[in-house]
């Protein structure tokens, strides 16, 4: 069994309207010090084999044909 | 003129377009099912709006990959008409049939109201009943309408007259970039848009400026008193 986190976030140049929300409360429980907060999705997967080239390959593709919308988003794949 | 309309679990505007589509046509649609393999010869495919799979991990997502897609993929490329309204424009953008993305409104709120609609490009087959420039009512009701598309992107479709509809009088109620409210792809049979045009097109809707749409896409000349 190989445990893998696939973090997909919102490129650079993207707005994050959520972001901004959530910086904003933040700033409301006095975390004044927040400069700016950027957020997206986690995914944890569980793959049924022990061969981590093909895991990694695997969720390579995972990541680009559903779990990211390449178009808007950027992903990273780590085992762990 | 045949249609179809797609069924995806969760949408709930479906009855909505068959209703508007059969007023128009005087035909009612065909009904295609997500799982199905293939879908029969019309002249007009439409995906409806709705919360297809209650839009986890993102809006249309998961329809997209549903396998009458491959079905509606080739229709697309085989020239077949293809109209994704709402839900529907989310689905075809996921499918990779229209470029760009939908994200959350920049509000961060449902919106669900009239807005103002510029007919960009008059010449398409799914506007030729409109004047260029010409401007529309049209109900919007969405929380992620949000066009985004890259400046390379953007250039293209400003380029090859793809943008077909703008919110027009600063009523933008999600933020698209370029106040775009509907895209076609670059052989102008696939339409995508946030606006439901079903929602307008009789007396009984509070004017009938959506109905012009269909005109077009199903070859009825003249525009019909609401």
């Amino acid at each position: 069994m190989i445990k893998a986190r696939v973090t997909v976030t919102l490129k650079s140049g993207v707005l994050d309207p959520q972001g901004k929300a959530i910086e904003g409360a933040l700033h409301a429980l006095d975390f004044s010090e927040v400069a700016k907060v950027r957020q997206g999705k986690v995914f944890d997967v569980e793959l049924d084999t022990s061969d981590r080239a093909k895991a990694e390959a695997d969720l390579k593709a995972m990541c680009e044909k559903l779990l990211a919308n390449t178009v808007i988003e950027d992903y990273a794949v780590e085992i762990v | 003129m045949k249609t179809a309309v797609l069924l995806l679990p969760g949408l709930n505007r479906d009855r909505d377009m068959i209703a508007a589509i059969t007023k128009i046509s005087g035909t009612p649609p065909v009904t295609v099912w997500q799982t199905d393999t293939d879908i029969p010869d019309v002249d007009l495919i439409v995906v409806p709006g709705g919360f297809s799979y209650g839009d986890y991990l993102r809006c249309g997502a998961i329809a997209a990959r549903m396998p009458v897609m491959g079905a509606l993929r080739r229709k697309a490329e085989a020239g077949v008409k293809v109209l994704g309204v709402c839900n529907g424009f989310q689905i075809l953008l996921e499918a990779g049939l229209l470029p760009g993305a939908l994200m959350r409104n920049a509000s961060l709120k449902f919106v669900c109201r009239e807005v103002k609609l510029e007919v960009t490009n008059a010449e398409t087959a799914f506007t030729s009943a409109y004047a260029q420039g010409q401007v529309i009512r049209c109900p919007v009701a969405h929380h992620d309408g949000n066009y985004f598309a890259d400046a390379e992107t953007l250039e293209r479709l400003n380029g090859n007259g793809q943008v077909v509809f703008r919110y027009a009088e600063g009523t933008n109620p999600n933020g698209s970039i370029e106040d775009i409210a509907g895209i076609v792809n670059e052989a102008g049979n696939v339409l995508g848009m946030m606006p439901h045009p079903e929602n307008l097109i009789e007396a009984a809707h509070g004017g009938s400026d959506g109905r012009g749409l269909f005109e077009s896409a199903l070859g009825i000349t003249g525009k019909a008193a609401a």
